[in-house]
């Protein structure tokens, strides 16, 4: 038995705007009946561009049922700009909470109304395009792609397994793809990380030298003083230039015989996590 | 929701204890607690009552070879149907060293097709017996499978989602020319539908207590005399040392009690309560469009029914059912917490459009007319809702 909430419950039992809109603007349909569950969802527009009726049509659970039902009361009122950014997690908000394994519901009603904004402006939506065109099948009880895979990663920040199978069921049946599906997430995110150490470093590169000194010699204040200060050992910034920071140890520091360890791991250490991992210390 | 009548159909679930079992368990728990092992008479005397229930459990499957001393010994007292299964297994492919292969079927319950697929994996070869689109055995497949190699053949007696009959003497025979154990996992069967071991060619046999209004926690393991058998379980020497652990009491004398009470009942379970499940079946699929009767139609159990409702999913039809009172089972996926719908329609190559829209409806005595007819009543409105709800639904 799951336990849905009581708002979870009000949405399946009293589901709000169901059917189809008559001339509808825009429809979208995402899921299939082998999948276990279908969203079809059609809206129209008033003459603001504003969503002024919003219907659906769900073949699935109970949280499938109101999920649907919670992104037509949130998106009434929206422009298309604004419905375009509503995720998933704006869905279960709505509700409240869904259980884990039931988040893939919320998942499909976001994918639904990217379809049928899509439909409006004449294009195909994501998740079409990831059953059309772009990626290899890996899931191949549920067809689900790579691209699928990577997209709701980084949306919903996923790292493990279950996790996928929990958003969008990859995985959840005979289980053949789990092992892919990690090798996945773990490129994924390890892609992620480097990038991320890219463009900090481009953005730190791209500071006035006068700012990049004031911020190591921040970091040299408030990290890396009172370390050495607890052996009576000090250190002042001489220079930086590109990515070498020069600084000379005082104090005990200066005739300590593991000056030299200080300065690499202890130093640059802090100096690469805080600024980037390039970052070099050089004593003089 | 507490003054809303109850009206439980998913006895293949599990079952109500009849207050008569539970009456007889009473006076083990505070009163008469001892250990059938000790040597003094308030513990030892216990054991007397272990005997009577085996007697008992032995009656109801037709268990009557006694050793020289006048004893049933053909029947294990264990703590579930799983167990059952996982001993029996485990226990033929010890006592044949030399044969590795095991056959079942693909519509097993889960605590025999999971250990297939376990011991798949530790390197012994594991065939899978088909079935056809109602769910029967194909027979051809399976007897071209069966060879000198094969140390076991398990197959169940009755299948818990379609109810499905299979022909075990049929296959117990046909495992015996290639010199193969066969093993039955008739769990669902027992006390639903006759059963005589006396007469029978089936090796080892597995129940369980709770399926027959007895209590959870319980189940026995029929080892036909005369067949080599190993224990699952080492420690003591209970139950002759074929399976340690101090006797489950108060449960083995509630399964000896449920089981003569079963043995009074089988009769009423193939006319009275096969009625009502044929007046639940013809009621609904009368009053609701394509709703349709899944499995072997002519060769089922008497209490259950499997009805494939097109177009919706079988949670959100539970779910409505469960305000009402009426609790049932389905197939689907998401009731179970998988994603796919179950292995046994799957099986069956019933198609998707009907399959995430099974329910099943499992009865007992406990059930009156009254509440047939209740549900009945009900049903057209759930689905029909739900219907409106479904864009693969066309009127």
């Amino acid at each position: 038995m799951w336990d849905y909430n009581d708002k979870v419950m009000d949405h399946f039992l009293n589901p709000r705007n169901v059917g189809e809109v008559k001339d509808a603007d825009g429809v979208g349909q995402v899921g299939n009946m082998s999948c276990g569950d279908a969203l079809k969802l059609s809206f129209k527009l008033d003459k603001d561009g504003k969503i002024c009726e919003a219907k659906f049509q769900t073949f699935g659970c109970a949280s499938a049922i109101a999920s649907s039902s919670a992104l037509t009361e949130l998106i009434l009122g929206m422009t298309l700009d604004e419905a375009e950014e509503v995720s998933n997690k704006d869905i279960v908000d709505v509700l409240g909470d869904l259980p884990e394994a039931k988040l893939h519901c919320s998942v499909m009603g976001m994918e639904a109304l990217q379809a049928a904004i899509a439909n409006y402006r004449g294009e195909e939506s994501d998740a079409e395009q990831e059953d059309n065109h772009e990626g290899r099948i890996v899931c191949k009880c549920f067809s689900v792609t790579d691209t699928k895979i990577r997209n709701t990663a980084l949306d919903n920040d996923l790292h493990t397994v279950e996790e996928i199978t929990d958003y969008c069921k990859a995985g959840g049946a005979c289980g053949a793809c789990l092992e892919e599906i990690q090798d996945i997430l773990d490129g994924l995110w390890k892609e992620k990380k480097a990038e991320s150490t890219s463009s900090k470093q481009a953005e730190f590169m791209a500071m006035p030298l006068i700012q990049r000194v004031l911020k190591v010699q921040e970091i040299i204040d408030s990290e890396v003083k009172p370390m050495l200060e607890q052996d009576g050992g000090g250190i002042d910034l001489i220079d930086m230039k590109d990515n070498v920071v020069y600084v000379k140890l005082t104090g005990h520091c200066a005739s300590c015989p593991s000056a030299g360890i200080t300065l690499k791991s202890g130093v640059e250490a802090v100096l690469k996590d805080c600024i980037f991992p390039e970052i070099v210390v050089e004593n003089v | 929701m507490t003054d809303k009548k109850l009206i439980y159909l998913d006895n293949n679930a599990t079952t109500a204890v009849d207050p008569e079992v539970f009456e007889a368990m009473r006076p083990y728990f505070c009163e008469q607690y001892g250990n059938p092992g000790s040597i003094h008479a308030f513990g030892g005397s216990m054991m007397s009552k272990i005997e009577k229930a085996r007697e008992q459990v032995s009656a109801l499957i037709g268990a009557d070879r006694k050793d020289r001393h006048g004893k049933f010994t053909e029947v294990i007292f264990t703590s579930c149907g799983t167990e059952s299964d996982n001993t029996a297994i485990h226990s033929a492919l010890r006592v044949c060293p030399k044969k590795k292969k095991v056959i079942m079927s693909t519509v097993e319950h889960p605590a025999v097709l999971s250990l297939g697929k376990d011991l798949e994996k530790r390197g012994y070869p594991v065939s899978y017996v088909p079935v056809d689109s109602r769910g029967a055995l194909d027979m051809e497949r399976y007897e071209e499978m069966v060879d000198t190699e094969t140390a076991l053949v398990s197959i169940m007696w009755a299948n818990n989602e379609t109810g499905n009959i299979y022909p075990v003497e049929k296959c117990a025979e046909i495992a015996h020319r290639y010199g193969a154990l066969f093993h039955t996992d008739a769990v669902q069967a027992i006390g639903k539908i006759p059963c005589n071991m006396s007469e029978s060619k089936i090796d080892m046999l597995s129940l369980s207590g709770h399926k027959l209004h007895g209590p959870k926690g319980v189940g026995a393991l029929y080892v036909r005399r005369g067949i080599r058998f190993r224990p699952g379980q080492i420690g003591g020497h209970q139950e002759r040392g074929r399976r340690a652990g101090t006797e489950n009491v108060a449960s083995i004398i509630g399964l000896g009690e449920a089981a003569e009470m079963a043995m009074r009942s089988i009769e009423e379970e193939n006319s009275r309560i096969k009625g009502l499940r044929d007046r639940l079946e013809n009621g609904i699929c009368n009053s609701i469009p394509k709703a349709k009767v899944l499995g072997d139609i002519k060769n089922r159990l008497p209490n259950t029914t499997l009805i494939g409702f097109e177009a919706i999913e079988g949670e959100s039809i539970l779910m409505m059912m469960d305000r009402l009172g009426i609790c049932a089972s389905s197939g689907s996926a998401c009731t179970t917490g998988s994603l796919e719908p179950s292995h046994v329609l799957r099986a069956m190559g019933v198609p998707y459009t009907i399959a995430h829209g099974a329910i099943r409806f499992s009865l007992s005595t406990y059930n009156t007319q009254e509440e047939i007819d209740f549900v009945i009543k009900e049903m057209p409105a759930i689905i029909a809702w739900l219907r409106k709800l479904s864009p693969f639904w066309k009127e």
